[in-house]
């Protein structure tokens, strides 16, 4: 079989077929050395130039004084990290109230934003007229880019002529909160916004795994006397666990990596308390342009999301195991 | 969102039989509560466009009202006037050509390279995958001082490569497209072998339109995420005439703080083309979403 030899010249195409047409499903998959490495070739050179060379370089900038607008960039080793660890430094104040924004942020949107959108797809769960309809209407939010939502929200969020502010007035609650410009309002707003725009990025999820939940063990369940409550303890949970971990992962994500919204809609305000971690990573590198401290910055979160999602992962395998 | 055909599902002709006496009032008491709740769910987005077609003072009136009076366009003719300082129908030219081709670029760069990792035995093959993959978990902030550097040495800073070229490098897209390509039987490649097809007729001719689907499905992700991507260009685009629709609407925000119906104009511009998009697609992208995570 040393005509085994594809992606290569055309003169091979007249060899005898009866000896290819005998070849296995391994020897399908043999090639000449070359031609899976052709095919990669354009991906490879936008992985290794945009990710992986980025990523060292990253490190290499984190250990200089680096300003991209200076000729000189002085080596410093690890004062950029050091700076962020000494409590009388000018970058530690700023870094660790924006990860302390950060994280009261992901403290409050990430459990809302796995159990809304598991309400929203139990709801739709059974098949009914006009299903599909609402759920894009859950999902449409989800397409729009975090500028429009911003926008849009700092619009309904107006302190006078808000909608939101104007309804509550309605209701009878206070009708005047500064929803963009003090805490805790803030918060409020900048968590139910970003719930609003991705909730239902997690519900059709949560949707499509509660569809491959097998009818068969709801019947079984039923027959067994479990009520609706004990159906979804027993059944529905233990047949999202797997989902439930990808979600849990890529809501935390988001969350750690919120900008647009803060940007935005409350521009960090009042003062820095809104300022994210990533909101002040850009600011230091991309306007002050303090790159090495930024590099620095962002390699400290980047540990902090990593060692999270461990604790996600480990949490989820627990419980598989007992 | 004009496709509400069911996909038929299988557990549901089970659960049909059984059904008790007096649910059929209560399926239509969730009919009701879930269009109540829907219906103010997506308020936001009839009232953005609502105010859009308000006037100046219509749009900041208290009490804020449901319907433009009188109906106009002076927003949409501010706005998308040729000789503003926020030329918004440049930057939507821009996001257009950027968001096209860079989901381009995602697609055919993904698919190839996930041929031979799906399809192929050959060495390096585990480890190429593995780094790959292992960069689902690198989060983006940490690429995004040293590729600034990169983009502005070659000399793309200011232009719309910066958004086209180095954010196309889809880790997803090559375990989306990877997915697809090794649930496809072996022996398809055997019929084109017999034929004396080589590896990149095998692909072009008989995989690529199997994966049509799959393709499409990632090309519109990819589309939508070049179109709605904002921390990046905001900072590689400042020239007005260079910006895309997302950053540009932060810069009509500051530039018209309380001049709401420009804003929501400029709002509803920024997402004509992926609520149309999303009206007429949404199987696939939905699909392309979910599938993403129960697979993941």
């Amino acid at each position: 079989m040393t005509t085994l030899k594809e992606g290569g010249a055309p003169s091979e195409q007249r060899a005898p077929r009866q000896s290819r047409a005998k070849s296995s499903p391994r020897e399908i998959r043999r090639q000449a050395p070359g031609t899976p490495w052709l095919f990669l070739a354009p991906y490879l050179i936008l992985f290794i130039g945009f990710v992986l060379v980025p990523i060292v370089f990253g490190a290499w900038i984190s250990l200089h004084t680096w300003d991209y607008t200076r000729p000189l960039k002085p080596f410093v080793g690890l004062q950029n990290y050091a700076e962020l660890f000494q409590p009388d430094s000018a970058q530690f104040q700023n870094f660790w109230g924006s990860m302390q924004a950060t994280g009261i942020f992901t403290l409050f949107s990430v459990p809302l934003l796995l159990t809304i959108p598991l309400g929203v797809a139990l709801l739709m769960a059974k098949k009914f007229p006009g299903r599909n309809f609402f759920r894009a209407v859950y999902f449409a939010p989800y397409v729009l880019g975090v500028a429009v939502v911003a926008v849009l929200w700092r619009y309904l969020l107006d302190n006078n002529i808000g909608l939101v502010n104007y309804y509550l007035g309605l209701l009878g609650l206070p009708n005047d909160i500064a929803w963009t410009t003090s805490t805790p309002a803030a918060w409020v707003a900048l968590v139910g916004v970003t719930v609003w725009w991705t909730l239902g990025f997690n519900a059709v999820i949560y949707l499509a795994a509660l569809q491959d939940i097998p009818a068969e063990l709801y019947e079984a369940a039923r027959v067994d006397g479990a009520n609706g409550w004990q159906q979804f303890v027993n059944v529905t949970l233990p047949g999202l666990r797997p989902v439930l971990s990808f979600v849990t992962i890529v809501t935390l994500i988001a969350s750690v990596n919120m900008f647009g919204q803060s940007f935005l809609i409350t521009q960090g305000g009042p003062g820095r308390e809104t300022r994210t971690a990533i909101y002040q990573i850009a600011d230091t590198g991309l306007r002050n342009f303090q790159m090495g401290s930024a590099a620095a910055m962002s390699y400290v979160l980047t540990v902090f999301l990593i060692g999270l999602s461990l604790v996600v992962f480990w949490l989820f395998r627990e419980k598989k195991e007992s | 969102m004009s496709s509400t055909v069911d996909t038929p599902a299988r557990d549901d002709s089970r659960q049909a039989d059984r059904r008790a006496p007096g649910s059929r009032r209560r399926s239509l008491m969730r009919l009701i509560i879930l269009s109540l709740v829907a219906l103010v769910f997506i308020s936001p987005l009839i009232f953005m466009i609502i105010t859009s077609f308000k006037t100046r003072a219509d749009a900041t009136g208290i009490p804020p009202t449901w319907i433009p009076n009188p109906f106009s366009l002076e927003a949409y003719e501010t706005i998308l006037a040729p000789d503003s300082n926020t030329p918004v129908l440049r930057w939507f030219t821009n996001s257009m050509i950027a968001a096209l081709l860079h989901s381009a670029l995602v697609v055919v760069t993904a698919s190839l390279a996930a041929y031979p990792l799906a399809r192929m035995n050959f060495r390096g093959k585990k480890i190429v995958f593995a780094v790959i993959v292992a960069t689902l978990l690198v989060p983006p902030v940490i690429l995004v001082i040293p590729n600034y550097l990169i983009v502005s040495d070659l000399g793309w800073l200011n232009s719309l490569v910066a958004i086209i070229v180095p954010t196309a490098a889809s880790a997803f897209g090559v375990f989306f497209m990877r997915q697809f390509f090794i649930a496809l039987p072996d022996d398809l490649e055997e019929a084109a072998r017999l034929d004396g097809a080589n590896r990149f007729e095998m692909f072009t001719k008989i995989i690529l339109p199997l994966a049509k689907p799959a393709m499409a499905t990632l090309a519109l992700l990819a589309f939508l995420t070049n179109w709605n991507d904002f921390l990046w260009p905001i900072y590689v685009l400042f020239s007005p005439e260079v910006q895309t629709l997302q950053p540009g609407l932060s810069t009509l925000q500051s530039a018209n703080a309380v001049r709401y119906d420009l804003l929501m104009a400029g709002a509803v511009v920024a997402s004509v083309p992926v609520l149309a998009l999303f009206v007429f697609l949404q199987r696939f992208i939905i699909e392309g979403v979910s599938r993403s995570g129960v697979k993941g």
